[in-house]
């Protein structure tokens, strides 16, 4: 039997005060009247109402969504594919220079990936703009749903989808209908992990971005380098929020799913 | 025939975005400034016989003889280290404390470990200004409570750096070590115990051990990042942090020098492969282990 002791109860309250207590405080804040961040002056909604107003923080935000948007979607698609490949195909010609480039970009600095891609777009005279930031997401995203896929992928027992080619299905409606269904878990969190990661992405953007096409990011970045802004407090509230919200809606349905799947194997069990 | 496509498809898109890109990097190393656009030469324009002739090792002379390279990398590398030492020192009783929770608590634990990690990079680290600053929560905090006279001078020092690097990576470092301490059998322990070992003792002797593979897998996954780390130096670090992520930030934007630039991605990239492979190695080995 476990028992917590004084000194993993410290630990963990220690701990979880460190990772959560900034980004409390941050939240309080943005409800502060007072211009000066740092002294409290009452409650106050005014700076959500002031952010709300500003052009240039909306047209950002748009930018940025459907940045987000565009990206995650041909990542997942193209990270799936990848990971299909790596985990069924066995040896193929360049296996390895593949696999290498699948892995080299989550480990790359992005400072790099940000600069060699610029290079790239320069070279071939391509306009900076949404186009540009697209294609840089999706190529490090989509290494990040090419990892988690595979390894949803690992633990898929083929047979399943041997059995409905043996039934008749093509190569393609087998996928569609056995094995998609199957990791569809793994690529809804690719996507999001795809999503999550181009909505937060400063470094490449800056890089591969033109002066039209301005991410949130970006944006949050020229203001707080002049230091903290209740505005951007506000901003980041929403933002925290919104993630909170998602990730613990998320987590519930998939308690859900997996206790309804317990069910349904325990009554499988007793029909037998 | 179909089967071609699914690899060539994403085959190609690694290929036209990464390997090539980063081939142009490594090309542009090697090239010299130019006042054109863009600000380097020679270009395939030139023709391919002079871009051969036109390519030298000189931006990678620079680098030595200016010390302001090698001492970003130093830099680089020893706040890397040192914040990775301590974000292991806090990361490892929080995994410990949560492979010790009740079962029934361990799902949400787990939850509060990951929660940050979809919350913006951005945002979590420019909450750090307005506790670190002079007038800031810390400062106002320890003077009201009477431990110091004035304030202290936290924010843009390397102190802050540290800070945010152990904040932001934390989970990086408490995911692995919960794993590898969670698969780990607790009657071990209670044998160590009965064998005569003290808590402390069977701690160290064997829990430690065990756990090695993740220690290792969450320091690697710490110190890659925090090597080439830019949005941190740059918010948190003040005037005398150099870090290289930032240099190459500088040197590229502000100085408009980029194939210094590329000769310093060249390098930091040539450090981080050392990092990189033992990384590769480890996870194989704890592959191997687990078959």
């Amino acid at each position: 039997m476990k028992r917590l002791s004084a000194f993993n109860i410290t630990a963990l309250t220690l701990g979880f005060a460190f990772l959560y207590l900034p980004m409390i405080l941050l939240v309080i804040y943005s409800f502060n009247a007072s211009k000066l961040v740092t002294v409290w002056a009452g409650f106050s909604t005014q700076w959500y109402g002031e952010l709300l107003r500003d052009e240039a923080f909306l047209d950002a935000a748009w930018v940025t969504l459907q940045v987000a948007v565009i990206s995650s979607t041909i990542a997942t698609v193209l990270g799936t594919m990848a990971a299909y490949v790596l985990v069924n195909f066995g040896r193929f010609f360049g296996r390895t220079l593949f696999s290498g480039m699948i892995y080299a970009p989550l480990v790359m600095p992005e400072v790099i990936t940000g600069l060699s891609l610029l290079l790239l777009f320069i070279g071939i005279g391509l306009d900076r703009g949404i186009l540009t930031i697209v294609l840089a997401h999706t190529t490090f995203s989509m290494c990040y749903v090419s990892v988690v896929v595979s390894s949803r992928l690992i633990s898929f027992d083929r047979a399943l989808e041997e059995a409905a080619l043996d039934l008749g299905c093509n190569r393609f409606d087998a996928f569609r209908l056995v094995t998609l269904p199957i990791i569809a878990p793994a690529v809804i969190s690719g996507w999001l992990l795809a999503f999550t990661l181009s909505l937060d992405d400063l470094v490449i953007a800056s890089f591969v971005a033109g002066p039209s096409s301005t991410t949130l990011p970006i944006k949050i970045w020229s203001a707080v380098r002049l230091g903290v802004t209740p505005e951007i407090n506000a901003l980041s509230t929403i933002m925290i929020a919104v993630v909170t919200v998602g990730v613990i809606t998320a987590s519930l349905i998939s308690k859900r799913n997996a206790v309804a799947a317990q069910r349904d194997a325990q009554a499988a069990e007793r029909a037998e | 025939m179909r089967k071609f496509a699914l690899i060539a498809v994403p085959y190609a898109w690694l290929l036209a975005l990464f390997l090539i890109p980063f081939l142009i990097v490594f090309k542009v190393s090697l090239s010299d400034t130019a006042l054109a656009i863009p600000p380097y030469t020679p270009t395939l324009k030139d023709g391919f016989g002079a871009l051969i002739d036109g390519l030298d090792l000189e931006n990678f002379w620079f680098l030595t003889t200016d010390d302001l390279y090698y001492k970003a990398y130093l830099s680089s590398l020893q706040i890397a280290l040192l914040s990775t030492f301590l974000t292991l020192l806090v990361g490892y009783p929080m995994a410990y404390g949560m492979a010790r929770a009740p079962e029934e608590w361990r799902a949400t634990l787990m939850m509060l470990v990951i929660l940050p990690f979809w919350t913006s990079f951005l945002i979590r680290v420019y909450a750090w200004v307005g506790i670190l600053s002079n007038e800031g929560l810390l400062n106002q905090l320890l003077l009201w409570v009477g431990v110091i006279n004035e304030p202290l001078t936290i924010l843009n020092t390397n102190t802050a750096v540290y800070i945010g690097i152990v904040y932001t990576y934390l989970p990086f470092m408490i995911l692995p070590i919960y794993a590898a301490l969670d698969r780990m059998d607790d009657s071990l322990i209670e044998a160590a115990e009965d064998l005569g070992c003290s808590r402390l003792t069977a701690f160290w002797l064997v829990t430690v051990p065990l756990s090695k593979n993740g220690i290792v897998a969450g320091c690697f996954l710490v110190f890659i990042p925090a090597l080439g780390e830019f949005v941190i130096p740059s918010l948190l670090g003040g005037s005398g942090t150099l870090m290289i992520g930032k240099v190459l930030f500088e040197e590229f934007f502000n100085n408009r020098d980029w194939p210094v630039a590329s000769a310093v991605a060249v390098i930091l990239l040539l450090i981080l492969i050392v990092p990189i492979v033992l990384f590769q190695r480890n996870q194989q080995k704890q592959a191997e282990a687990e078959q």
